[in-house]
């Protein structure tokens, strides 16, 4: 039984000790070190001087509470602010916008731990660590970010539950466990507004900035080596998820940014045409599939050779390039249709055909004589390709992600002398060959392949399949697909990189196929990822519609979407509601307490019965002393409620003589009793 | 605590106590200034995740919304079920602090946390009742004039676990303390003895008649203390006498000047009272409407001074 006495008023004295008994050195740094974690993942973001201010204010008032000293005075408070606001601006030029004004609700955050006083004081620190939680989520929205926010999110509530308790009388295990436990109950409410909360899509105000980290990825040009320094990186470039199932490998070719433009080393994308709508002749049903694209800070959307279907919010070319309408800087998912056999640009511009002969006339002279004189030999342009195949099968090319520097006629020292190379050199040679021999052509960039996760069940392409091939132009087939690699190393286009050059080139842990149960983890941690980028980071307004619609309300008003988040809502709270009295319920007694509460029951109207606080002995021993002519049979129940309750070994025999007893027991009516001493008032309890 | 107070219908309260159970009717809540500010923090969040398109933003908007929630249920849980009832006063000298103890019975099996009471004129006081068991709270509320004071409406009430949201109920305990008129400071002697006069009913001339044995009161003179029948068989029992001989010491309202007025009248008799029963005087009082025979030992005392606080009042007896 635990008594408290309200306490004296303290004196309220400002500047001195915190007045509030809540805020003793132990809570004051509990809440200390919970800022601490909670304001780390800043730092990295922000000027040095913000996180140097931060660490000493945080730490000077750990000092002060550790040592029981006082707070500075409010003006010192005030300048300081002042001081952050000028440094803040000093840095950024401004005090409002993301980060200058990120920077200034740290500092100030800080600064309030030197005015932490009450309780009151302490509630508004923990409400800006809450409110610092989402600005942690600005940089990372990784697993791991998400794990440890979720950390700082508990250390805080438990923190917030300290202040309501009494100084010494919460164990931190305790308000732990509490607060782990709400949490866990809040997380079904949680799920449910997460699905059915009406989504808006960002932002309702000012545009988040570019990221500055330049992702990577294929970009407007294609020089001798980018593709190959691209195939180093096992960055992700994007998923699929095929509706139905996925193509063999070698189909597997996913088109990026085409490449009209050479200039004699690099080639270049030029001007992308929007029109004439490209037009498809399909030959086969289409294959739907949905890619969940990686950002790379640029507008390529990838897809299948060849797309065919206009996206909304994007643009398809005439040589079917999509293209998002800014450059794609947050993970995106897109849901397209592709057909892989197909005849494209049938009917092609003179105009465009022309664009598709250009060559700088002063580079590569050999490479033109060899076009021109496949020109003069092979009437049928199909024949011109077919030799352009051959040369790359028979002489002695080779495929290598270390090729040798190339000098100012890049394309004659690869075909001519060096003859190692990389995609980008074959797919490059191969175009200007052609366009030599006066059959339209062009380079396409992309990605080949990818890798099937047999746990997730979606194909993985990285920047390691990043791959470049051409398209040339015949007269009733439109443009058709050539990979002169193909010719060289029929293994990287049906097996992989990996399986095209040798081992020790060096390539990137996930690419190399010889440990198989570190692949399988891989895949896991790779499905991992994926379904957390599905589910949780790219529940887009869409996705949610996409539920809906699964849920069976494809086309839901917002009163129908209202009725389902409150009824959803309203369930989880009604379990929660029931899980919550379901703890209040009154145990039943024991029996002997039930012995012990009849016998009380037939005290009662002598005014004995039991007081509350009132333990078996005291209660008997007042009985007794108020009814002597039964005082023996009282203090044998009292005794035997004693040795049942706390006795080493009871008896079954010594709970039947109790009940016996008090069953038996009929205490005389007051007007019978002699009234004794002082004790024998009636007593109420 | 259990033993210190003297049962003679003065401490005890006068009307049954009757256990309040704060059902859930009787239980209200509503969000603290915190708790709004709680929620304004929430939309902050919910706009910094639309504006940033942070899905992960929206995962704490809407785990904090639900802490929200759950905080509320918990805080209920926390009073509601709760038995308030009264548990003892004892009497004090008016202008000190009168305690009034509350009891608080815990029958769930969750224990409960930071129950605070306050009530009008005394400080809140915060306890813990542990699943299945009772604590005891104690106001202290200040007196100024003499007679009964009643406890007022008590506010039992919590903001635990979050602080988000207060869950309050208005109990009303029938728990009264008995206020003695404050002791006169001055230095007036005591009157002088009379001889005992035929009208001491309990009286008899002559030497102490031993009357018999009963247990020990706290209070009871030392001097009576049974300290054979302690060693022998370890229970404190006092010794009492049917009569005392000598002198009665007699005081007399009637006998102090009008001129006092009655408040200082009361006071100076009940210090008094507190000096004869210290000096083990024998002793009677005499108020216009009551005569209290001569007697000695804590009931006696007790009887002199609920005499002197009620002197005059209106009000139920003990």
């Amino acid at each position: 039984m635990t008594t408290t006495d309200a306490l004296p008023g303290a004196p309220r004295r400002r500047h001195a000790q915190p007045v509030d008994a809540t805020l003793d050195a132990a809570r004051v740094l509990a809440l200390l070190a919970t800022l601490v974690l909670v304001l780390a993942p800043h730092a990295a973001e922000f000027p040095a001087w913000v996180s140097v201010t931060v660490a000493s204010v945080l730490g000077l008032r750990a000092l002060f509470a550790w040592r029981g000293m006082g707070m500075p005075p409010a003006w010192w408070l005030a300048l300081l602010a002042t001081a952050a606001a000028l440094g803040i601006w000093s840095s950024y030029g401004r005090l409002y916008g993301r980060d200058a004004a990120l920077g200034l609700l740290l500092l100030m955050t800080c600064l309030k731990t030197l005015e932490l006083r009450a309780r009151r004081d302490a509630h508004v620190l923990v409400l800006l660590g809450y409110f610092l939680l989402v600005t942690g989520f600005l940089y990372s929205q990784s697993m791991g970010m998400a794990a440890y926010l979720l950390g700082c999110l508990w250390a805080l509530t438990a923190c917030l539950l300290t202040f309501q308790r009494e100084p010494g009388r919460a164990a931190v295990p305790e308000v732990m466990r509490t607060a782990g436990l709400m949490i866990a109950q809040a997380a079904p409410l949680m799920l449910v507004l997460f699905l059915l909360f009406p989504r808006v899509q960002g932002p309702l105000w000012g545009l988040p900035l570019a990221q500055s980290a330049a992702q990577t990825g294929l970009s407007d040009t294609m020089a001798p080596g980018s593709v190959a320094s691209l195939s180093l990186s096992d960055a992700v470039a994007f998923r699929v998820d095929f509706l139905s199932p996925a193509p063999e490998a070698k189909r597997l070719y996913w088109r990026g940014p085409v490449m009209w433009d050479f200039d004699g080393r690099a080639w270049r994308t030029g001007e992308a045409l929007t029109t004439p709508a490209p037009v498809l002749g399909n030959v086969s049903e289409p294959l739907r599939y949905t890619v969940t694209l990686e950002p790379h800070n640029a507008r390529w959307l990838f897809g299948l050779d060849m797309p065919a279907q206009r996206l909304e919010g994007s643009v398809l070319t005439a040589d079917h390039q999509m293209l998002a309408l800014r450059p794609v800087r947050a993970r995106m998912r897109y849901e397209t249709s592709s057909w892989l056999t197909y005849r494209a640009g049938l009917q092609e511009s003179p105009r465009t055909l022309q664009r598709a002969l250009a060559l700088p006339s002063d580079y590569n002279p050999r490479a033109l004589a060899l076009g021109l004189r496949w020109r003069q030999d092979y009437p049928d342009p199909r024949n011109r390709v077919a030799s352009a195949l051959r040369m790359f099968g028979e002489q002695p090319f080779f495929y290598t992600l270390a090729p040798p520097l190339l000098g100012r006629d890049s394309v004659d020292e690869f075909l001519f002398d060096v003859r190692r190379g990389f995609c980008e050199h074959f797919a490059s040679s191969f175009v200007v060959l052609m366009r030599a021999a006066g059959v339209p052509a062009r380079v396409v960039t992309g990605y080949q392949g990818g890798v099937l996760n047999p746990v997730g069940g979606f194909l993985t392409v990285r920047q390691s399949e990043a791959h470049a091939w051409a398209e040339v132009w015949l007269q009733g087939e439109g443009w058709v697909r050539v990979d002169p690699t193909a010719a060289v190393s029929p293994q990287r286009i049906e097996g992989g990189l990996a399986a095209a050059v040798p081992a020790d080139s060096g390539l990137p842990l996930f690419v190399r196929t010889d440990n198989a149960l570190l692949k399988r983890a891989r895949f896991t941690l790779d499905a991992i990822a994926n379904g957390w980028n599905q589910w949780v980071l790219g529940y887009t307004p869409e996705r949610q519609r996409e539920l809906f619609q699964r849920l069976g309300m494809p086309k839901a008003s917002w009163q129908g979407l209202a009725a389902a988040l409150a009824m959803a809502t309203g369930g989880v709270v009604l379990v929660l509601v029931l899980i919550t009295l379901r703890r209040l319920r009154i145990a039943a007694p024991d029996p002997v307490t039930r012995a012990w509460n009849t016998l009380s029951a037939k005290l009662a109207p002598l005014g004995l019965a039991r007081r509350p606080q009132e333990g078996p002995m005291d209660h008997g021993e007042r009985v007794a002393n108020a009814l002597p002519a039964h005082a023996a049979d009282v203090r044998r129940m009292a005794h035997l409620v004693v040795q049942l309750r706390y006795g080493r070994e009871a008896a079954p025999e010594a709970l039947e003589e109790l009940r016996h007893r008090v069953r038996a027991f009929r205490p005389a009516p007051r007007w019978q009793r002699r009234v004794t001493t002082a004790d024998g008032h009636p007593v109420t309890g | 605590m259990e033993t210190s107070l003297p049962h003679d219908g003065a401490s005890a309260p006068a009307v049954p106590a009757g256990a309040v159970l704060l059902s859930q009717r009787r239980v209200y809540i509503l969000p603290t200034g915190f708790g709004l500010l709680f929620a304004l923090t929430v939309a902050l969040v919910l706009l910094a995740s639309i504006n940033y398109n942070l899905s992960l933003g929206y995962v704490l908007a809407f785990l904090l919304a639900g802490l929200g929630l759950v905080a509320m249920l918990h805080t209920w849980r926390n009073l509601v079920q709760l038995e308030v009832s009264a548990g003892r006063t004892e009497p004090v000298f008016a202008g000190d602090a009168a305690v009034f103890q509350v009891l608080l019975v815990n029958n769930a099996g969750v224990a409960r946390a930071s129950i605070r009471l306050e009530t009008a004129g005394a400080l809140a006081t915060s306890l813990d009742i542990p699943a299945r068991g009772s604590s005891v709270a104690r106001l202290h509320l200040g007196t100024q004039r003499r007679g009964w004071l009643k406890l007022p409406r008590i506010r039992v009430y919590t903001t635990y676990p979050l602080g988000l949201f207060r869950a309050w109920s208005w109990v009303e305990l029938p728990l009264r303390a008995l206020v003695w008129p404050q002791p006169e400071n001055g230095d007036a002697p005591l009157p002088d003895r009379l001889p005992g006069s035929g009208e001491a009913g309990a009286g008899g001339r002559g030497t102490d008649d031993f009357a018999g044995m009963r247990t020990y009161q706290p209070g009871d003179s030392l001097r009576h203390v049974a300290w054979k029948a302690l060693a022998r068989d370890g229970r404190l029992v006092t010794k009492q006498f049917a009569g005392r001989t000598g002198q009665h010491l007699w005081l007399d309202f009637m006998l102090l000047p009008r001129a006092m007025g009655d408040e200082a009248r009361l006071s100076r008799l009940t210090r008094w009272v507190l000096a004869a029963e210290a000096a083990g005087h024998a002793y009677g009082m005499r108020l216009p409407d009551r005569e209290i025979a001569p007697g000695e030992g804590h009931p006696h005392c007790n009887r002199c001074l609920e005499a002197l606080a009620l002197y005059r009042l209106q009000g139920p007896k003990g």
